[in-house]
């Protein structure tokens, strides 16, 4: 053991740790009685149908294989491939979320660089921000009257805060000496901000990016169960109107692995423009 | 003639809080000529960043005008570079990065490629070469931070270059290797030097004149003390020089007592605080220390 590094060991815990809940899962779930055992009067009231019931991780995996294995087919409205539910999420969150930057990221620059906007726009800011961005969705349904465009708003009505909070925070905390460092080096107002201010906030920035990104993803869903049509939280919903409990389980599993790789991403780029004082 | 760098009657006040006035310092008035190494001496909070700030265009005085080959200072120039105490470099930039930022500023109409020789070679100047110039600053030591820093301003050429407390982060020995540099790189360039410290022997080594200050509120520069020992001058020899304790003594002696006694004067309205010029020579047998009036000097002149 002591020949493994620290990364190997942690690895292989959690790999022992995946094997024994499963194993955990797979015989908490009492198997269905085979039709032979059951008695007439069982048979019937009905228990030789199948019951709908919490699936062992086996008849997820199975599930997973399925769906993975052709995740773009197109069978009407009501069945999807899984590929393209996600396709429609993830859509609808960029688009949301790039529209949110374009704004935010511009805007909180403004706010970091003058000391009476920062304090001015406080306020708003901070009674906006609490707000759960799902309590916008029916003025949205209503001022918008498209459910596409809305869940689009939604998800740009909350990852809107973060982004700009955070940009005035980063721009306002850049220290005095780099900011005199573009000043007697005469750069101008928009120079400055390129050279000097944005790469010093920049870690600030992604931040706020990366949190916005989390919580874009965690709404996406909710916005979906609602709007309803496309997408991986209308997926949710329908399955567990169907009663697929498997199809649920599996597209939880699906929510958890896309947000962790959105997550990803931003902390790459969040590490290459980190820097060390 | 008006010198090369002039500060006419320099006034800094601050609001003090409970609402009243707190004179930081009142009509201070010197000169610096072109090419000259000046050094201001003075304890903490007797206004010397402020002065170096107000010459560096970072801040404005209340009153008073400074005013640069003809020009008055307004606002912040290339002509004025400034090494800060804290070296100030962009720690997301590598080492060559930092001094081509600074180049590249200067001379906007320069290829990369000629920014890029002209930041090595005055980055080899202050002794780093290779891959320490790809460096990130958090990698490099605090000696090695400050003579970035150094090789930013000197790459700049500009007319007057501002040191403040450049080596008070630094360690003695690290001090002692970095005033050598600068020292030689000043020689080659014939830079004009205003600096900042309270390192009473940093400031014989390095300076042609010294500046005195009294401590604050109203401080004013008291004396501008001449320092009479030849360049080049080296750590280990200037030591020896006769004029050396003479000199420090006298700096001693201001510093420890005097800067108290002449603090918080207020000066009349209109008086022009001139620095009192000292000039203690051992060698010149000339001039007596104990003896300093100019009719004598005069006759045997």
């Amino acid at each position: 053991m002591g020949a493994l590094s620290i990364n190997q060991r942690a690895a292989l815990l959690s790999v022992a740790m995946l094997v024994v809940g499963l194993l955990i899962w797979e015989a908490a779930i009492p198997a269905q009685k085979a039709a032979e055992e059951l008695t007439e009067y069982e048979r019937l009231t009905g228990a030789g149908s199948a019951k709908a019931g919490v699936p062992p991780p086996s008849q997820v995996i199975a599930k997973a294989w399925e769906q993975l294995s052709n995740p773009f087919y197109d069978a009407g409205p009501n069945d999807k491939g899984i590929g393209i539910q996600i396709g429609y999420s993830i859509y609808r969150v960029l688009t949301g979320y790039f529209l949110a930057a374009l704004i935010a990221i511009p805007f909180g620059f403004l706010i970091g660089m003058s000391q009476v906007a920062y304090k001015a726009f406080n306020p708003f800011i901070q009674v906006l921000r609490p707000i759960s961005p799902l309590a916008w969705m029916p003025l949205a349904l209503f001022i918008i009257g498209d459910s596409e465009a809305s869940a689009i708003f939604v998800i740009f009505i909350c990852s809107i805060w973060p982004m700009l909070i955070n940009t005035a925070f980063g721009v306002a905390g850049v220290r005095e000496d780099w900011v005199n460092v573009a000043r007697t080096h005469e750069l101008g107002p928009i120079k400055t901000a390129f050279t000097v201010i944005l790469p010093a906030a920049a870690p600030t920035i992604l931040t706020g990016m990366r949190i916005s990104i989390g919580i874009a993803w965690l709404v996406i869903v909710a916005a979906e169960m609602l709007v309803g049509g496309t997408g991986i939280g209308y997926y949710v919903w329908n399955e567990w109107n169907n009663l697929d409990l498997t199809s649920v389980v599996f597209s939880i599993l699906m929510i958890g692995v896309v947000g962790m790789l959105l997550d990803a991403m931003f902390g790459l780029l969040q590490r290459r423009v980190t820097y060390a004082e | 003639m008006k010198p090369f760098l002039s500060i006419d009657k320099l006034t800094q006040r601050f609001p003090d809080g409970n609402g009243g006035e707190l004179t930081v310092f009142e009509n201070a008035s010197f000169g610096v000529k072109k090419g000259e190494f000046v050094v201001i001496l003075g304890h903490s909070g007797c206004g010397k960043s402020t002065i170096m700030n107000i010459l560096a265009g970072l801040a404005d005085p209340t009153s008073g005008v400074v005013t640069m080959d003809g020009y008055e200072v307004r606002g912040p120039s290339l002509d004025r570079g400034v090494v800060f105490q804290n070296y100030s470099l962009l720690p997301w930039l590598t080492t060559l990065k930092n001094v081509t930022f600074g180049v590249k500023a200067r001379h906007p109409e320069w290829t990369k490629q000629q920014v890029e020789e002209h930041a090595t070679k005055f980055l080899a100047m202050v002794g780093l070469e290779g891959d320490v110039i790809h460096r990130k600053p958090s990698q490099l030591s605090g000696g090695m931070r400050q003579r970035v820093s150094i090789a930013r301003a000197f790459a700049n050429h500009p007319k007057l270059l501002l040191l403040d407390e450049p080596f008070g982060a630094l360690d003695a020995l690290t001090r002692g290797t970095i005033q050598d540099e600068l020292l030689k790189i000043w020689g080659q360039m014939e830079q004009t030097v205003f600096m900042i410290t309270h390192d009473i022997d940093e400031a014989i080594l390095l300076a042609d004149r010294i500046l005195l200050m009294t401590n604050g509120p109203h401080a004013r520069v008291a004396e501008s003390v001449d320092i009479t020992i030849p360049r080049p001058r080296n750590r280990t020899e200037i030591v020896e020089h006769p004029n050396y304790y003479a000199i420090r003594n006298h700096l001693v002696q201001f510093l420890g007592k005097r800067s108290k006694e002449l603090a918080g004067q207020p000066t009349e309205a209109g008086q022009t605080n001139k620095p009192e010029t000292v000039r203690i020579d051992l060698t010149d047998p000339a001039e007596d220390p104990e003896d300093k009036r100019p009719a004598l000097k005069a006759v045997n002149s």
